[in-house]
């Protein structure tokens, strides 16, 4: 079942039509990817759908309901979370304020019992637990980044460039962690420049080409037309 | 020495009003980026009150806490009335908005009030003082210290450990990442509105018993002085903007006791010509806004 339909999703920055009736859907416990070249439209997207922009036009229904045009903070409520593009950790709080942060639409016990999941989950992270988030590593930042989304225990997680700028072994560990996530329940839909590493994880995918979806398909069909979706992509990395 | 330790009292008590009013100042700048002219304005409302409840007949110890609440309900209303319409504007627009609110609210008085200055009696122990040694104190200026470090104590505590505290510096440092983590921007603006209006109240307080007026712009020293200490320290640095309230204070001061009688009426021109040098030195002032990075 659908937990995330997009219907004729059109996004607009000034007279600029960065997306224009953008198609998707997400099913219940999938990993989605949204791959395509640079200024495709991925990001924006991913943010029409959050509600970090406002959408000029289309739907967008979340778990059964209507929530285009819904501010961040009242998607969030409503179970859905953004991993943004550059993470945009606050680097002036501690990594525990960060996911204080994360979490703090949840009861204060609820907030208790996820900080203590996450320190579980991301071992670097209780290292560094009172330490200023901007003096964190880029792998260090990427797992603050997405364990501060989970502190809201999402139903879906979006996820702009996870492994955006990480070394080799730090890509691997995000990958592993985003199969971990669904294996919990977490639905995932994914951007990622990385698309053949995307595509061997992900159970669907849409290409996305100068903001519009130009095809869609099982990510193991997508990768094997290689050939077809790397003119799309342009870098498959 | 005792002049100095005299002064030194005297400068803290004096900086204690202008780091309350600054520090509300910071506060509001660092989640709107607003530079709220129309802070000043809630020790004008604050002081109306008090005016009305002496004249009838209130002790000053029943009034001290409706000038508080009146600063700090002004303060909200102010948000939802003026500031909420240009949430997201540009800095330009906003600091119109406050200018505008402080003429309205001026005029608002001048017209249903009255222009002139309204007196009320001062609390009688104002004056008293003690005498430690060979140091004699003013007890207002101590009172004025003492409770001032509570506040800002309680205020650190507030925005440090609380999940409030925490959704407002994360606001204040990305507004956009912290309403995708579920932060409601209503709240936090309106709970930075409402805490600035509690410390300017506080501060109000000291304000009023000391002068024993008030009028229609009376708040306009004061506001200059926290947007002042707000700015010495660094505008949007909450740390800064108390060291430079006090830095404000003790410098008015040292320089009133130093300068010559003459020249005393330059005060004011000094202390501008001494920030001035500040800003070409240190242009983010004395607490630069400078994130932590790793290198």
């Amino acid at each position: 079942m659908a937990i995330l339909a997009v219907e004729g999703l059109s996004c607009r920055y000034g007279s600029i039509r960065a997306i224009r009736d953008v198609d998707l859907t997400v099913d219940e416990g999938e990993i989605v990817g949204l791959i395509g070249a640079n200024g495709a439209g991925k990001t924006t997207t991913l943010n029409g759908i959050a509600g970090l922009v406002t959408p000029s036009g289309g739907r967008v229904r979340f778990a059964e309901r209507d929530v285009t045009g819904l501010g961040p903070d009242r998607l969030l409520r409503a179970g859905l979370a953004l991993v943004p593009e550059r993470r945009r950790i606050f680097i002036d709080l501690t990594v525990a304020e960060n996911l204080k942060v994360g979490g703090v639409t949840a009861s204060r016990r609820e907030r208790e019992e996820r900080l203590e999941e996450m320190t579980s989950r991301f071992p670097v992270l209780r290292d560094k637990w009172s330490t200023a988030a901007g003096f964190l590593s880029g792998g260090e930042a990427q797992q603050l980044a997405i364990a501060r989304a989970l502190m809201s225990a999402p139903r879906l997680l979006l996820m702009d460039e996870p492994t955006l700028g990480l070394a080799p072994t730090l890509v691997d560990r995000i990958f592993e962690l985003v199969v971990s996530l669904r294996a919990s329940g977490v639905t995932l839909l994914i951007v990622e420049q990385n698309a053949t590493r995307l595509l061997e994880v992900a159970d669907r995918a849409y290409v996305m080409r100068t903001g519009d979806v130009a095809m869609s398909g099982r990510g193991a069909d997508l990768l094997a037309r290689a050939d077809l979706f790397e003119s799309y992509v342009g870098d498959t990395a | 020495m005792t002049e100095i330790l005299q002064q030194l009292v005297d400068g803290l008590g004096r900086g204690s009003e202008y780091a309350l009013i600054g520090l509300g100042i910071a506060l509001i700048f660092g989640v709107m980026h607003l530079v709220n002219f129309a802070q000043g304005d809630l020790i004008t409302v604050s002081g109306y009150v008090t005016y009305a409840l002496l004249t009838a007949g209130w002790s000053w110890w029943a009034v001290i806490p409706l000038i508080v609440l009146s600063a700090t309900l002004t303060s909200v209303v102010i948000e939802f009335v003026a500031f909420r319409r240009v949430r997201g504007a540009s800095d330009t627009t906003m600091l119109l908005t406050s200018f505008g609110v402080h003429f309205v609210i001026t005029a608002l008085f001048v017209m249903f009030v009255s222009p002139n200055v309204r007196t009320f009696d001062r609390p009688g122990w104002i004056t008293n003082t003690v005498t430690i040694g060979s140091v004699r104190l003013e007890v207002f200026d101590l009172a004025t210290l003492g409770v001032t470090i509570v506040t800002l104590a309680a205020t650190a505590f507030l925005v440090r450990r609380t999940m409030f505290g925490i959704s407002l510096r994360a606001a204040a440092e990305d507004f956009a990442a912290a309403r995708l983590m579920g932060v409601r921007s209503d709240r936090v603006i309106q709970g930075a509105f409402a805490l600035a209006g509690l410390l300017a109240g506080i501060a109000s307080v000291f304000i009023l018993m000391r002068s024993g007026r008030t009028s229609p712009n009376f708040g306009e020293t004061p506001m200059l002085k926290g947007i002042l200490a707000a700015l010495i320290g660094g505008l949007g640095s909450l740390g800064g903007a108390v060291i430079g309230g006090f830095a404000l204070g003790l410098l008015e001061v040292f320089l009133i006791a130093r300068l010559p009688d003459e020249l005393a009426g330059l005060t004011n021109g000094v202390v501008f010509l001494l920030i001035a040098l500040l800003f070409i030195f240190r242009p983010g002032g004395i607490v630069s806004v400078r994130h932590a990075e790793r290198v």
